[in-house]
């Protein structure tokens, strides 16, 4: 490789990393923002609008996504530690942590897959909801809709790292951007957890 | 990137900071708190715990610092002008809104 009298001449790696990992951190940035929005749109309609349906009571609702923040939480620590294992180059244990955190990943998606049938059991639908304002069904589903298709792809996208990284196909580099890709996932519901669920009941 | 030097203790200390953090805010929900109280607390944690995860589970720590700089203040700048609804006029709609 030449070395490179300018920087604009091609050859060089200004953030000293390989451009998957910058390609990754830019798609998380963008992808943040599209969160944001749909964050901000959902506070914004919930301090705006009379009669908000206020239907996560402490229990069962509010237990069962903390549970499920745990299980998301935990998910990027057993990341951490595939991550930490595949630039070992030890595949085998960085598979076993792969699974743990796909394993954390389908609880999730599970437990939050119940929670939605109860509610449009209860009659919620982003159209209309026995409570309130039908801007409630609209918001959360959209926002918690788009979360839960991240975490389903990322379970998918970490099951084809996971079977591949096995047979010796990828590279750490491979594992540690789908980490990315899964704390970003993680992040995200940090946001939605207090303003979604703990705000709920909240005047 | 791919210097291990720091171990598997300093991710689960992390993870257990971020698990307290969590406990705090779940605690704080059962309080009856002054409605921008706890927006302004709960928000505040979950800045800390995205920070954390960002910091070390992402590992933006121990990039180069130009990444950092190159991807989070525009970030940053892009949220708050999505608040530009929130800030002024989101803070009035609280004492606005019919109860």
């Amino acid at each position: 490789m030449a070395t490179t009298v300018s920087g604009w001449s091609g050859g060089a790696e200004p953030y000293a990393i390989h451009s998957k990992k910058l390609g990754m951190w830019l798609f998380i940035i963008s992808d943040a923002l599209t969160f944001s929005a749909l964050l901000v749109a959902y506070s914004y309609m919930r301090m705006s609008t009379p009669n908000w349906p206020t239907p996560f009571e402490m229990y069962p609702a509010i237990t069962f996504s903390t549970i499920m923040t745990f299980c998301l939480l935990s998910s990027s620590v057993t990341m951490v530690m595939a991550v930490a294992a595949a630039h070992r180059n030890d595949r085998a244990t960085s598979v076993k942590w792969l699974l743990a955190t796909i394993a954390g990943g389908l609880a999730f998606v599970v437990l939050h897959a119940n929670e939605w049938l109860h509610l449009i059991q209860s009659g919620v639908s982003p159209f209309q909801n026995p409570w309130g304002t039908p801007l409630f069904g609209a918001t959360f589903f959209t926002l918690t809709g788009l979360h839960m298709t991240h975490v389903v792809c990322g379970v998918i996208y970490l099951a084809v790292i996971a079977a591949g990284f096995g047979r010796g196909k990828f590279t750490g580099l491979d594992v540690e951007v789908s980490g990315l890709y899964w704390h970003f996932v993680d992040l995200v519901w940090m946001f939605i957890f207090p303003l979604v669920y703990l705000m709920s009941n909240k005047a | 990137m791919s210097d291990n030097g720091h171990g598997a203790k300093l991710y689960l200390i992390v993870w257990f900071w971020l698990l307290a953090l969590t406990a705090v805010e779940v605690f704080l929900a059962y309080k009856h708190l002054p409605l921008t109280t706890m927006l302004t607390l709960l928000m505040g944690l979950s800045i800390v715990k995205a920070a954390l995860i960002i910091a070390y589970f992402m590992h933006l720590k121990f990039e180069k610092r130009s990444l950092t700089l190159t991807l989070m203040p525009p970030l940053v700048i892009c949220i708050i002008l999505l608040m530009l609804f929130a800030f002024p006029d989101g803070l009035r709609l609280l004492n606005l809104r019919p109860s």
